[in-house]
């Protein structure tokens, strides 16, 4: 018998349901479903969901609802889960990231590292369709997973004091594009031009947990075309 | 716009709302006002919605200047007030007149100090909140999560009421130098951990270290052993003890990282969140477990 989905108390307003104890396309729709269904269900009961690789954390209002009903709601939403039915509604997003060791100042290491040349590195990180598992560290920021193993890099020992917005970027088995300069710990491949997070347009958020994501080569003229600051380009990253 | 201008900045003071809610799934924390209880008090002294815009003030050092005729209210931890020089209480408001000087001076028992202004600050909002993040630039004065600055001009509207409002001496908090008891519903991971390592997690005392912030306080105490299962992170709440390699545990709070991958026990309730907010580094704490039900009856209490 399956131990999941499994609901688990969280805080005093919260709970947490478990899907699966490893991610995968069909957790990750279950879970985009989920996010819709409960929206739906409680309205204002509910005060936020926070969607990750397996898992759901759903606030609520518990001056307006209570543990016992939330967990009623939730078994009903899940009851009415169809895996097949649910498979075809993620949004596809393309990236273009400008690959180089002038943007990418750990692709020498990762290729060496995993005994492949520079382009090979470019090659498998183009390849896959990730999914977005799961937003978090910064707003806007997604983990974007599985990464070809091939290519897998652990984080750096010792953190950059700052990486740019825009720097493309893999740490293990997962890889994401930082939406602003932050301090960060990952091996930098590439720099992305598109804006993935601002307070002032909408959608805020450019990738949302579930969508499916691919990365596309492009040089260093239409990365300065499509907006790609050249000061991120000059800087020693 | 006039209001209040900003004479001096103090140690740390920001402009803080209820928070900021609905934006998790983009990476968006909630921040607000740490201690709710006197942000709240501070509001209703003057007239206002609970969740009008205030200053949380840490520690203390804050200095104004107001501009145009309104009331103002500080509560929260004790600090000596002054306007021009006067001494004036806590826990009630004020009427101001333009040019009038209203200085914090520093706590000299809990940690953070809320003023609230007449019709609350007009400050810009950012994702259905004017609560200062500074880690996510968001909010604040300008929008972009700055905390006050000398020079700096809180906006607000003239007011002229005269109504005299005190909070009752059983609304505000008692500090005491005793170890706090703060209460917490298991949940998250706690099954992973073995009932000898609850056991010491719940007889300890833990003191708060100087390495703790908006986003979380780290404790210091008798390391707990977290399981040693591989974790995937996931979705955390506010109050949850997470409990990091090194067994020291961590409560995270109003400006929590919205995902995480360590073990966590459980959660503090909200109202022990207001007290835990008023307790500077150096102070003790110790956990209490609380059923689900009975702190959902003592969270509703606490707002009727």
């Amino acid at each position: 018998m399956s131990n999941y989905p499994r609901l688990v108390i969280a805080s005093e307003n919260s709970v947490i349901i478990y899907f699966s104890d490893k991610p995968c396309a069909t957790t990750s729709s279950q879970i985009t479903h989920m996010v819709a269904t409960l929206k739906n269900d409680l309205g204002d009961q509910l005060i936020d969901l926070v969607p990750s690789y397996a898992s759901l954390l759903l606030i609520y209002n518990p001056l307006v609802t209570d543990y016992q009903q939330v967990e009623q709601q939730i078994h009903s939403a899940l009851d009415c889960w169809q895996p097949q039915a649910q498979t075809q509604t993620a949004r596809h997003i393309e990236l273009p990231v400008y690959y180089s060791d002038e943007s990418g100042p750990d692709l020498q290491r990762i290729a060496d590292r995993n005994g492949l040349s520079i382009e090979q590195v470019i090659t498998a990180h183009q390849q896959t369709e990730y999914i977005a598992y799961a937003i978090g560290f910064a707003p806007g920021f997604a983990y974007l997973g599985e990464l070809d193993s091939r290519i897998a890099t652990p984080r750096l020992a010792t953190p950059r004091h700052r990486v740019p917005r825009g720097a493309v970027a893999i740490a293990d088995r997962q890889t994401a594009v930082y939406p602003a300069p932050s301090p960060g710990g990952w091996n930098l491949i590439g720099l992305c031009p598109t804006r993935l997070f601002d307070a002032n347009q909408q959608p805020n958020s450019l990738i949302q947990a579930g969508d499916k994501v691919r990365f596309k080569a492009i040089s260093r003229e239409r990365f300065i075309q499509l907006g790609g600051s050249q000061t991120d380009l000059a800087e020693k990253l | 716009m006039s209001g209040l201008k900003v004479i001096q900045p103090g140690i740390l003071s920001l402009i803080q709302d209820a928070g900021r809610y609905g934006f998790h799934n983009i990476g968006i924390t909630t921040g607000g006002a740490l201690d709710s209880h006197s942000f709240q008090w501070a509001n209703q002294l003057c007239g206002n919605s609970d969740s009008a815009t205030c200053i949380e003030i840490l520690v203390g050092g804050l200095v104004l200047e107001a501009q145009i005729s309104t009331q103002i209210a500080i509560t929260g931890a004790e600090v000596a007030v002054t306007i021009n020089g006067q001494p004036a209480d806590t826990w009630c408001n004020h009427r101001v007149q333009a040019g009038d000087r209203i200085a914090i001076g520093y706590a000299s028992a809990g940690c953070r100090a809320y003023l609230a202004v007449a019709g609350g600050i007009e400050a810009p909002l950012v994702f259905g909140s004017a609560s200062t993040v500074v880690r996510e630039s968001l909010g604040g004065l300008s929008g972009d999560g700055k905390p006050l600055q000398q020079g700096d001009t809180l906006p607000c509207q003239a007011n002229s009421g005269t109504v005299q409002q005190l909070a009752p001496q059983q609304q505000r908090p008692v500090f005491t130098d005793g170890v706090t008891e703060v209460r917490m519903v298991l949940g998250y991971q706690h099954h992973q951990f073995s009932a000898s390592q609850l056991d010491l997690f719940f007889d300890s005392i833990y003191t708060i270290s100087q390495n703790s912030n908006r986003m979380g306080y780290r404790l210091e105490g008798p390391a707990i052993v977290p399981p040693q299962t591989a974790m995937l992170s996931e979705g955390i709440c506010l109050g949850a003890v997470q409990l990091p390699a090194d067994g020291q545990p961590i409560i995270l709070l109003n400006d929590h990282q919205t995902i995480g991958g360590y073990p966590k026990l459980g959660s503090v309730l909200s109202v022990d969140i207001n007290k835990l907010a008023q307790l500077m580094p150096g102070r003790t704490l110790r956990f209490q477990p609380i059923a689900i039900e009975q702190a959902q009856i003592i969270l509703r209490k606490s707002r009727t």
